[in-house]
C-alpha cells in the first residue's frame, strides 16, 4: 500500500482525529480523548490505545471498530487495539477544539476541571454536631453538595440555567433547561 | 476456586445482579428523569461486573468468560450479597437499597483503588467516578424522600427498617475475604463498616430519618450461594435467552 510506504506516528493520529464519535458524530474519538497512544510498530502495523468513558458505555465496542476500520482504509494491515483502564479517562483530557465543536452541536462542554468532583466529604456531621445540631447539618449539607457548576447554555449563551435530570441520553451527558431562552439542552458531564 | 477468584466473582455478582434489578425499571421508573437515572447507574453497574467477571474467568482458567459466568450459572453459584437481589418494591424500597448499596460500594471501590492487584487497582480507579456520583445522587434523593412529605418520609422509614438487616452482610467476612485482606488487595471490614455507619448516620439525620440499631441481627449466607427465593426469579428472566439458545448473538 502506498501510504504504508512512510507510515509516520503523526499520519496515525492525523487519521484518528478524523474517526468520529458514535453518539456525538462532530466531535473525534481523539478530541474526546478516547485515544491514549500510537505506536507504528511495522511497515502496516500499528497498535492503538484506547480507554473508555464509562465501565458500561455501549459505544466502546463501536469506537474500537470505527478506529480498525478507518486505518484498514488508510492501507494498515495489522491493527492492534489495546483497552487500558489507568489512569481512568477523565473530561479533562478532551480537546479545546473538541469543546467548541460540542457547544456548536448544541452541546454544552464539562465546564469545571473533573479533579474536583471526585469526593464525597463525609466528615458529615460527627465533628460539626458538637457545635449544635442546627448549625452541624448546614455543615453537613454544604460538605456534601457540590458547587453547582456554572453552565452556560449553547445556545445563547446565558448561564442562568438550571439542571433537569443528573443523567441524560447516555451515560456522559446530563439534562439542562436555559432559564432565559427556555431551550433544554444537554451538559457534557465532568467525569 | 481460589480465593481471589471468588472474590471477583462476588465483586462481579453484586454489580450484575443490582444492575439486572435496576433494569427491570426501564420504561417503568416514576419519572422520565428518574428512569433514565436508574437504567444509566444499571449502566455502570454492567459495565463493571463485566470487567470483574473478566478477570474473574481469566484466574478461574476454566475457559469461563463473563458471558458463560452470567447466563450459565445457577443461582447456588452466584456469590452476591442478599441485599442487591432484594425485589424494587416501591421506590423508596429500591432507593433505600441503592443508597445502602452504593456507600458500601463507595468506600469499597475507594480503597481497592490501592489494592496490591495492580488490575483490580485499575477497575477500581475507573469505577470510582461513576460510584461516587451514584453515591451523591441516592443519598440526596434518600433527603428528599425522608425530609419531604409525610407520605414519604413514613415510605423512606419503613424501606430503612425492613432493608437494614441486609445491610451488614457486606461487613460479614469469611475466609475468602480475610485472605483478601492479609493479601492487601481488599480493605479490612471494621474501618469500611464504620465509614458506612457514619455516612448513612449523617444522611438519615438530614433526612429526619431514623437509623436502625448498628448491632441488629443481620442476614447472611448471599456471598456463600445461599440467596433468597428472589434471585431464582431474577436468573430466570436474566438467563432465559442464552439457555435457549446457547451461544446466540445478534
Amino acid at each position: 500500500m502506498q501510504a504504508a510506504a512512510q507510515l509516520t506516528h503523526d499520519q496515525v493520529w492525523a487519521w484518528l482525529a478524523a474517526v468520529p464519535d458514535p453518539e456525538i458524530p462532530v466531535i473525534s474519538v481523539v478530541d474526546l480523548g478516547i485515544v491514549r497512544a500510537v505506536q507504528v510498530t511495522g511497515d502496516d502495523a500499528v497498535s492503538v490505545t484506547i480507554t473508555p468513558t464509562y465501565s458500561g458505555c455501549p459505544a466502546m465496542q463501536v469506537i474500537e471498530d470505527a478506529v480498525r476500520d478507518a486505518l484498514r482504509q488508510h492501507g494498515i494491515g495489522h491493527v492492534d487495539i489495546v483497552t487500558q483502564l489507568s489512569p481512568a479517562w477523565t473530561t479533562d483530557w478532551m480537546s479545546e477544539e473538541g469543546k467548541v465543536k460540542l457547544k456548536d452541536y448544541g452541546i454544552a462542554p464539562p465546564s469545571q476541571q473533573a479533579g474536583d468532583m471526585q469526593v464525597i466529604d463525609t466528615s458529615g456531621l460527627k465533628s460539626a454536631l458538637k457545635s449544635g445540631l442546627k448549625s452541624g447539618l448546614a455543615a453537613a449539607v454544604s460538605r456534601r453538595a457540590l458547587p453547582p457548576p456554572v453552565v452556560a447554555c449553547p445556545h445563547c449563551g446565558s448561564t442562568h440555567t438550571q439542571l433537569t435530570s443528573q443523567f441524560g441520553s447516555t451515560p456522559c451527558k446530563a439534562l439542562y433547561k436555559c432559564l432565559d431562552c427556555r431551550e433544554p439542552f444537554d451538559y457534557f458531564k465532568c467525569h | 476456586m481460589d480465593a481471589k477468584t471468588n472474590y471477583l466473582l462476588r465483586l462481579g455478582d453484586n454489580a450484575l445482579v443490582l444492575s439486572q434489578r435496576l433494569s427491570e425499571l426501564c420504561g417503568k421508573g416514576p419519572a422520565l428523569e428518574e428512569d433514565m437515572a436508574l437504567t444509566n447507574v444499571a449502566l455502570d453497574l454492567l459495565g463493571q461486573a463485566r470487567m470483574w467477571l473478566t478477570y474473574a474467568g481469566e484466574l478461574e482458567g476454566r475457559g469461563r468468560d463473563e458471558d458463560a459466568l452470567a447466563y450459565g450459572r445457577d443461582a447456588h453459584d452466584f456469590t452476591n450479597v442478599l441485599l442487591v437481589e432484594q425485589p424494587n418494591g416501591n421506590y423508596a424500597d429500591t432507593l433505600m437499597r441503592q443508597f445502602f448499596f452504593d456507600t458500601w460500594h463507595y468506600f469499597l471501590i475507594g480503597a481497592l483503588t490501592k489494592s496490591s492487584d495492580e488490575r483490580i487497582a485499575g477497575i477500581a480507579e475507573k469505577s470510582l467516578k461513576e460510584v461516587t456520583y451514584h453515591l451523591r445522587r441516592s443519598g440526596d434523593l434518600i433527603v428528599r424522600l425522608g425530609d419531604g412529605t409525610d407520605i414519604s418520609h413514613r415510605y423512606a422509614q419503613k424501606a430503612a427498617d425492613e432493608l437494614w438487616m441486609y445491610s451488614g452482610e457486606v461487613f460479614n467476612y469469611d475466609a475468602v475475604d480475610e485472605a483478601m485482606v492479609e493479601a492487601g488487595i481488599a480493605p479490612p471490614a471494621a474501618h469500611l463498616r464504620q465509614q458506612w455507619l457514619d455516612h448513612v448516620a449523617d444522611i438519615f439525620a438530614e433526612a429526619t430519618l431514623t437509623m436502625p440499631p448498628a448491632d441488629a441481627w443481620m442476614q447472611k449466607g448471599g456471598k456463600q450461594g445461599r440467596h433468597s427465593e428472589h434471585l431464582g426469579y431474577l436468573l430466570a428472566e436474566m438467563q432465559f435467552l442464552q439457555r435457549a439458545y446457547p451461544g446466540a448473538e445478534w
